[in-house]
């Protein structure tokens, strides 16, 4: 200590604090700067130009809150992307989260497969969602399709899948199960850390299987639970590309999501300034939404006291 | 803990019984039943891809549709690069994915090392930007970066897929890194500085190389992201000699009606570098969850 603080030459005579601090934003100062230029930066942009209406080839013009009060009207499909957003959301977050948790408690055991299971129940995250996009564009083709196949094969009336603006959302909804490979693997990592001792403890009071799994493992996960619930809600909203290849919003816009909508408005019909309101309300959606459940963990997420 | 439950178990003559058991008290039987039909349901889309792949276009549009074709058409591969200029987007994604690894793993470790090991004043407000930046819908700063990038005149250029990159990669995997570096005792850290090494020398020299997992883990995750991309790819380049796989496959979609074994084949082509390196990282993959302090607590 006392020789560090002897002045040495040739070095400047900085406080230790203050040499941190300097070192300190030099590393961080990658971020710091994309943080300003592709973060905070475009934001701030987002926000002017949603209050104009440009289609970059000709100079911007202030419209006031037209983007905006714009979006209640029936001929705008807001509203319509949005229902469809929530709809997908509504139901295939929660058949996901229970359908990963199902699974992950199937592949919770010690032995042979489990890797390999793990390892097929992943590879949809892996597959690029343009070509399973694709392949389930072509398994449900009314033509020739597999789909149609199986259900000649029960004698079940053949369907119109991606056209029939019914099952077009539960299409989309199905190969969002076919994703619980992320989930599933965290989930995996939750059940692997809830101590064995309290099932043996729980089983020697008498307690079944399914008193367990309500008792335990569900309290133990929960904070799991709610990270995969989280995650998956702000990335459902956000659904783009399986609905972009599969049916490019049809039929009868049944399958228009918001960013697919967003998408169309600003870079198919140049309506920037509409396009920059669209993303705000996105994002003030989603951050609501977020907040929600952060004040709602309170009442049902467990946390270990360690 | 979960390890040390492990360890337990390994060495009681008791636990060593449990072991055999299973932890979800369930009978093999039926456990594996489940698993092993559930994996056919969910490979379904890869078998009927690889199927589809190998079939003459007639075959394809046959009802009912075959799942072995016959002949098998192995020509498609070849054809997929004679019909459309394949190579050129199979470079173009591979030098942009290669690119932004470099970007990514570079950046991300330096940022990461600033908020993991130095103590600079408003460190944790910065830190909780940095996450809070994860819930961040991209599309919200989409329209005003492509703007920037469109005045810059760098559409239809590589540009605005790898220079953001370099910039921290994405808040997730600085916050993943970051994790790991504080797991690292400082002591090793604390030897180098006597002997007065630079901190860059301690973070290059020391702290990267025992990071090695995490690195794998991001690299795994970068690679997949940027590989796969569709929107960014479609928005940023135009000509046909720019594109990446993702947005080439469409190429057979529009010709001149669909292509579907073509479009197939080519799928299967994309498909095969990811699974690749998916089976070769797998034990990084698994320890990158357990490091988002999700896994064993």
């Amino acid at each position: 200590m006392g020789v560090s603080s002897l002045p040495l030459p040739g070095r400047r005579r900085l406080s230790k604090q203050a040499r941190e601090n300097i070192k300190g934003y030099l590393f961080i100062s990658p971020w710091l700067l994309g943080f300003l230029l592709w973060v905070l930066g475009p934001m701030v942009a987002s926000l002017v130009i949603s209050f104009t209406e440009w289609d970059i080839l000709t100079p911007p013009e202030f419209v006031g809150f037209k983007n905006y009060t714009k979006l209640l009207d029936p001929n705008v499909y807001f509203l319509k992307a949005l229902y469809n957003t929530i709809y997908i959301t509504a139901i295939g977050v929660p058949l996901q989260v229970i359908l990963a948790l199902f699974v992950a408690q199937f592949l919770n055991y010690r032995g042979r497969g489990v890797n390999l299971f793990r390892t097929i129940f992943y590879l949809p995250m892996v597959t690029p969602i343009v070509a399973s996009a694709l392949v389930w564009l072509m398994i449900f083709n009314p033509e020739f399709g597999l789909a149609n196949t199986l259900l000649r094969l029960f004698k079940l009336p053949e369907q119109r899948w991606f056209l029939d603006p019914d099952l077009s959302k539960p299409l989309i909804i199905v190969w969002m199960l076919w994703h619980i490979g992320g989930s599933m693997v965290i989930f995996l990592g939750g059940l692997q850390s809830v101590p064995e001792s309290l099932y043996d403890a729980a089983e020697v009071d008498g307690a079944g299987p399914v008193r367990q799994f309500f008792s335990i493992t569900l309290p133990l996960i929960s904070p799991v639970i709610f990270f995969v619930i989280t995650t998956s809600i702000i990335g459902t909203f956000q659904v783009f590309t399986v609905a972009f290849i599969t049916t490019g919003g049809g039929p009868i816009r049944s399958t228009l999501f918001y960013v697919l909508y967003l998408y169309k408005n600003a870079f198919e019909y140049l309506r920037m300034g509409f396009g920059s309101g669209l993303a705000w309300v996105l994002f003030v959606i989603i951050l609501v939404v977020t907040l929600v459940q952060f004040k709602l963990a309170n009442r049902w997420v467990y946390y270990e006291v360690s | 803990m979960a390890a040390e439950t492990q360890g337990q178990d390994a060495h009681t003559p008791l636990s060593k019984l449990q072991t055999s058991m299973f932890i979800f008290r369930l009978n093999l039987l039926p456990r594996l039943t489940f698993l092993i039909v559930f994996s056919i349901v969910m490979s379904v889309p890869f078998w009927w891809m690889l199927s589809t792949s190998l079939k003459a276009e007639y075959q394809v549009l046959l009802f009912p549709p075959s799942w072995i074709p016959s002949p098998i058409k192995w020509q498609n591969y070849p054809d997929v690069f004679v019909k459309a200029p394949f190579v050129v987007w199979f470079s173009n994604t591979l030098y942009i994915t290669v690119v932004s690894l470099v970007g990514t793993l570079f950046s991300a470790s330096l940022v990461a090392y600033g908020f993991a090991r130095i103590q600079f004043w408003g460190r944790n407000v910065l830190f909780i930007l940095v996450l809070s930046t994860m819930m961040l819908p991209d599309v919200v700063t989409l329209i005003p970066t492509f703007i920037l990038f469109s005045r810059l005149d760098w559409i239809d250029t590589f540009l605005p897929l790898i220079v953001p990159v370099f910039f921290g990669g994405s808040a997730f995997f600085i916050f993943l890194i970051r994790q790991y570096f504080t797991t690292i005792p400082f002591d090793l850290e604390e030897a180098a500085f006597i002997d007065g090494a630079s901190t860059f020398t301690v973070f290059w020299r020391i702290i990267l190389p025992l990071a090695k997992p995490v690195l794998g883990t991001v690299g795994l995750f970068s690679f997949l992201g940027n590989w796969n991309d569709f929107m960014r790819p479609m928005i940023y380049l135009n000509s046909p000699e720019k594109k990446t796989l993702a947005v080439g496959l469409r190429y057979f979609q529009s010709q001149w009606g669909t292509e579907w074994a073509l479009m197939m084949a080519a799928a299967t082509i994309m498909i095969v570098p990811v699974l690749i390196v998916f089976f070769f990282t797998q034990r990084y993959f698994v320890k990158g969850i357990a490091l988002s302090g999700l896994g064993g607590r």
